[in-house]
């Protein structure tokens, strides 16, 4: 279990001051001037030496992100976009950090900026935040007046520009490259990689996309080193990680714990368990809607970092646990992310416009057994055709949630589907 | 720098960049694809393309991906073959099946592509996506339900057209290609739309349900509607014209074509003149047998003789015919021809009169001084490839004369001839744009030269192509666009007025004051036919438009798309239209009309075939023996010395959809024309 002295969001249930006193009494914004002066290099092999991996999902190195970006700023400008379009089902990780700890983002803004030759960085921050955008603004406001930003961001003689851009509330725009579509103007469509933000991103210039708690976290894994950061949790899997619990426990709640902690430990200490006793347990969604469902016997044992959850065919995906015990219908649950996926799909390429609605459909039959047992491959078989056949991940998050189900509760669908046959020829 | 890969266990070196799909085309290796297209953006989302690439875990999308040195790629394995079915099987899920009366039937690369790796059976068994159809105007007919959302329509519309009018607007399965508020089309080359769209969603609205694909006969041509000659493929059946596509040429059209060369054709049916005609003495005119017709012309034009006929070819005037009548005037001892019904100062040196750097030459040239001349209307083609080069970045341009929405950034100077003269002598800071340049280039358009004081605007853009460096060692930037697919031609073979001969102009004076007393019309529709007075008018062509009203006696000739017949681009490139269908009724092949008019006025030349007429026009002039390649023009001193007039340059083409006789009886340019030209014109109850 973390330990206080661990934590990097000291200010997560918003019991504190959100503002610049607050936030500098927590630490933030101390010595930033110092870390900058260190250098772009150093700001980096320390990001290396951390071992985080991306909180937005994907579990991608962040130092060797930053490290993508060119050496020298050449005729085109480079750009930080931080992302915080959150919009993954059961997560709200980075709405906690967007409205009781701004600065932690702000400052880590400033540094990830200067490290990779930025000099503004946009946050796209979901249309629905709204007091947290209100929040966020505030408090850029308070880092202008204090001369952490501007032309002379926290005295570093690093110039540093923040702007807050209000998204239109579609879940697509959380993708890298549609988010900068977005933000350009256009409309929200992943774009075709190669070429790859860090070569043409925003405006065609040089840009990194980064989570906002991947952001967050950054000054403090720097001030207190990236030695410190990898001691904990698990080789490649290190860190602290807010985790969102959610679904049928006792308190559900958001909580940032060291990466691998038990599933089982993180649900009973910091949820009050799950309703009606452990054994009650169906299933676990792990890490937001996109990731295939666990069974109990599964979560008795499992390990909450990105590979250990690779291991039993899921992912860690954004830590937004939700629970569900035996009350759940499962078949109806998975339905309803499917539906979820055939709104939010762009339409541009063609597995996904399509498959995300033909699954969708048969999901809903499934769910009141209409259908046919020889469906159940067939919709497999439609979920591969979808995954990895996409433009971009919405495919996959849309395909392995079913497969999931069919994997983990294939005996409940042919259940359900004979039901219905023997209430059909009863009639 | 080349790379090498395999492909197929093939291996092959290509330019770093390319792309595999590229790659495989090169190497004859198949990949199915819907959206990709080699000119246009590459937007990977049919997802069609996939192929296996080793060590890389998905399938990948292999029109957008570069080629890598040491790339291994597989087309041919479980893994493709199972993702383009899958894909098929999207695709086909939402797609209508109604082929049997879908245009595209016969055509279809959605039919194709499911012949060739479809599943052959469907497992979708839910309801279909509909989706209503919208009104694109009066050339393009949507029926979205088909629409298997590739979106290259929206990119040729978007980057190639210059008219973003054409957007995707909702998510996911309700996506929908369209206008936003639903509007025709108001981009000149709209109908290449329906060539693109891979399936029946974009289809031909004139050509809809009026013949299938696999019962025309098909025909390589040339297009005269415009001065480009773009290549065009004439579609028949029977002796019918049932629709004209763009052919590839690179070095013209690409593979596009305006809406007016390509859907003007139903005017080929219409107002024919299919017989020939005699004014009788009640003034009406009244069918003839060829024999009359031609003795009625022979007689008069023998009679008056000498200066006292005169001769005007029109703009859709093949070579062999003006040659044809060419000679035959000189045998009758008149130096009274002139290809230019619109008065324009032009007919000196070649290199003056033709777009020296060529159309392909647009994509080297890196600023550009356009003349009085609005190339949107003028050539949309043309206009497309200067938006290409536009497009590429590092490309200024600046315009002379009547502002237009040219769809490319420029900057409008005026219209005012004076702005030349500025130009010319260095005082202008466009001047100093074009010196800077490393090929500079100007477009000088017919409302430039057609005036008064046209040869001494043309004297100035030699000047200012002279003092900015257009004229260098392999570069010649000084560029005519003309209107009349006639015009070079004419001008190459000589048809203007001999020693003492009168132009346009003085034919027309002479006609009103009764000095003269013949004058033949080769086609020629465009000239003011109050101004001709007493005289004796022969009106020789295909279409019943102003000249055959007039005239006395109506000798019916054949369109383009009847007749080889050879043209002169605006580049100076001789092309010949080939015989699609046969000239209607008793109408002929236009030099064999005058051959045979020659023979009967007692003048016979000294040719019986094409063969030998074209060889005469290669003793007129040697460029007509270099067929469909460009002659460098030597550059020698033209145009005059003098002060402009303080008139503003005017708009030559107030209606691009009617230009020409075959376009003004067109029913499609007709609904063109009030859709996108008379808008604002009051409509009463009789109206449409």
């Amino acid at each position: 279990m973390l330990s206080d002295k661990d934590r990097i969001f000291t200010n997560l249930y918003g019991i504190h001051d959100f503002r610049l006193k607050g936030a500098k009494a927590r630490g933030d914004w101390d010595g930033t001037k110092d870390i900058i002066a260190k250098g772009r290099d150093w700001i980096i092999e320390e990001m290396k030496t951390s071992g985080l991996r991306g909180r937005g999902g994907a579990g991608f190195p962040t130092g060797l992100k930053w490290s993508f970006m060119p050496k020298e700023v050449g005729a085109r400008p480079h750009y930080l976009v931080v992302n915080a379009d959150e919009g993954e089902p059961g997560t709200c990780k980075d709405r906690d950090i967007l409205r009781h700890d701004p600065h932690k983002l702000i400052e880590g803004c400033v540094i990830a900026g200067f490290a990779m030759g930025a000099k503004a960085a946009y946050i796209y921050i979901r249309g629905e935040f709204i007091r947290e955008a209100e929040n966020l603004q505030t408090a850029i406001d308070e880092c202008y007046d204090a001369g952490l930003l501007g032309k002379d961001a926290a005295g570093s003689g690093w110039p540093f520009d923040v702007y807050v851009h209000r998204g239109g509330g579609a879940y697509i725009c959380g993708e890298e490259t549609a988010l900068i579509q977005s933000l350009e103007g256009k409309k929200g469509q992943p774009r075709l990689k190669p070429p790859f933000p860090a070569g043409m991103g925003l405006y065609g210039c040089p840009t990194t996309v980064n989570n906002v708690e991947s952001i967050a976290v950054a000054p403090t894994i720097l001030r207190r080193t990236g030695a410190w950061f990898a001691g904990l949790g698990r080789p490649k899997n290190s860190g602290t990680k807010i985790f969102c619990i959610s679904g049928h426990v006792e308190r559900p709640c958001n909580v940032e714990e060291e990466m691998g902690i038990p599933l089982k430990e993180l649900i009973e200490k910091h949820a009050g368990g799950v309703r009606g006793g452990w054994d009650n347990l169906l299933a676990v969604i792990p890490g937001g809607a996109s990731v295939p469902v666990l069974t109990k016997d599964i979560c008795d044992t499992v390990l909450m970092d990105f590979d250990s959850l690779r291991e039993v065919r899921s992912g860690l995906g954004t830590a937004a646990v939700m629970v569900m015990d035996k009350s759940t219908d499962i078949v109806a649950t998975i339905a309803r992310l499917s539906s979820f996926y055939k709104h939010e799909s762009c339409g541009q390429c063609t597995p996904c416009r399509e498959g995300t609605g033909w699954m969708s459909r048969v999901m809903n039959r499934m769910v009141k057994g209409n259908a046919d047992l020889e469906e159940i491959d067939m919709l497999e078989e439609v979920t591969r055709q979808v995954e990895g056949h996409t433009f971009c991940a919405l495919g996959d998050a849309a395909a392995w949630p079913i497969q999931g189900l069919i994997r983990s509760f294939r005996p409940e669908m042919e259940r359900r589907i004979k039901e219905a046959r023997a209430n059909l020829s009863a009639a | 720098m080349p790379v090498k890969l395999t492909i197929d266990g093939q291996e092959v070196e290509v330019e770093a960049g390319s792309t595999i799909l590229q790659t495989a085309d090169y190497m004859g290796i198949e990949i199915p694809r819907f959206c990709y297209h080699e000119r246009l953006a590459i937007a990977g989302n049919c997802r069609m393309c996939l192929v296996e690439v080793e060590k890389s875990p998905k399938p990948v999308a292999s029109c957008a991906m570069p080629v890598a040195e040491g790339m291994v790629v597989k087309t041919d394995t479980p893994m493709v073959k199972k993702a383009r079915e899958g894909v098929l099987e999207f695709l086909l899920i939402n797609h209508p099946l109604d082929c049997p009366i879908c245009d595209q039937g016969g055509e279809c690369d959605l039919q194709d592509e499911t012949v060739a790796y479809g599943r052959g059976k469907s497992r979708f068994e839910e309801n279909k996506r509909a989706v209503e159809d919208k009104d694109f105007g009066p050339n393009v007919k949507g029926t979205m339900t088909r629409c298997i959302h590739c979106t290259r329509c929206i990119r040729f519309i978007t980057d190639v057209a210059g008219v973003p009018e054409l957007g995707a607007t909702g998510r996911g399965e309700h996506m929908e290609v369209g206008t936003y508020v639903e509007k025709a089309l108001s981009s000149e080359l709209s109908g290449n739309i329906v060539d693109l769209c891979p399936v029946g969603a974009l289809t031909s609205r004139p050509y809809a349900f009026t013949a299938r694909s696999w019962e025309l006969k098909k025909t390589e041509s040339v297009d005269v509607l415009d001065a480009l000659g773009s290549a065009i493929r004439v579609d028949t059946r029977s002796n019918q014209v049932m629709r004209i596509l763009p052919a590839i040429n690179d070095d013209i059209n690409e593979e596009w074509l305006g809406d007016k060369s390509r859907n003007s054709y139903d005017g080929l049916l219409r107002q024919r003149l299919d017989r020939p005609y005699v004014r009788n003495k009640k003034g009406k005119l009244e069918a003839a047998s060829w024999g009359d017709a031609l003795k009625a012309v022979a007689a008069k034009l023998t009679k008056a003789g000498g200066s006292k006929i005169a001769a005007i070819a029109g703009d859709l005037a093949d070579a062999e015919a003006m040659v044809a009548l060419k000679d035959l005037f000189t045998a009758l001892g008149s130096a009274n021809i002139d290809c230019r019904q619109d008065g324009a100062k032009i007919g000196g040196p070649r290199g003056s009169y033709i777009f020296n750097s060529g159309i392909a030459g647009i994509e080297e040239a890196d600023a550009l001084l356009l003349i009085g001349t609005n190339p949107r209307v003028e050539a949309p083609v043309l206009n497309a490839r200067i938006r290409k080069r536009y497009l590429k970045g590092g490309f200024k341009v600046g315009a002379v004369g009547p502002a237009a929405n040219l769809t490319y950034k420029h900057e409008n100077f005026g219209d005012e001839a004076k702005i030349l003269e500025a130009i010319a002598s260095g005082k202008h800071d466009f001047a100093k744009v074009l010196k800077d340049a490393k090929r500079p280039m100007l477009i000088i358009g017919q409302g430039a030269v057609a005036r008064a004081d046209g040869d001494v605007i043309l004297g100035l853009a030699r000047k200012i192509a002279e003092a900015t460096g257009m004229v260098t060692d392999g570069w010649n930037g000084f560029n005519m666009l003309h209107q009349a697919a006639a015009r070079v031609g004419g001008l190459d073979l000589g048809f203007v007025p001999g020693k003492g001969g009168h132009d346009v102009a003085g034919i027309l004076d002479g006609a009103e004051k009764g000095e003269i007393e013949v004058v033949y019309l080769l086609g020629a529709d465009e000239i003011d036919m109050n101004r001709l007075g007493k005289a004796f008018v022969i009106y020789q062509g295909h279409h019943g438009d102003a000249g055959a009203h007039r005239a006395d006696v109506v000798l019916p000739g054949a369109a383009y798309t009847e007749k080889g017949g050879t043209y002169v681009n605006t580049e100076g490139r001789v092309q010949v239209t080939r015989l699609a269908v046969f000239p209607p009724g008793e109408a002929k092949e236009d030099w064999k009309i005058l051959r045979a008019l020659a023979e009967v006025a007692g003048h016979a030349p000294g040719y019986d075939t094409i063969e030998q007429v074209r060889a005469r026009l290669a003793q007129v002039n040697p460029v007509f023996g270099r067929l469909d390649e460009l002659s460098p023009a030597a550059w020698e001193a033209f145009g005059a010395e003098g002060k402009v007039s303080g008139d503003a340059f005017a708009a030559t083409i107030a209606n691009y959809y009617m230009t020409d006789p075959i376009s003004r009886a067109s029913t499609t340019m007709a609904e063109c024309t009030a859709a996108f030209v008379n808008t604002a014109a009051e409509r009463t109850g009789t109206h449409g």
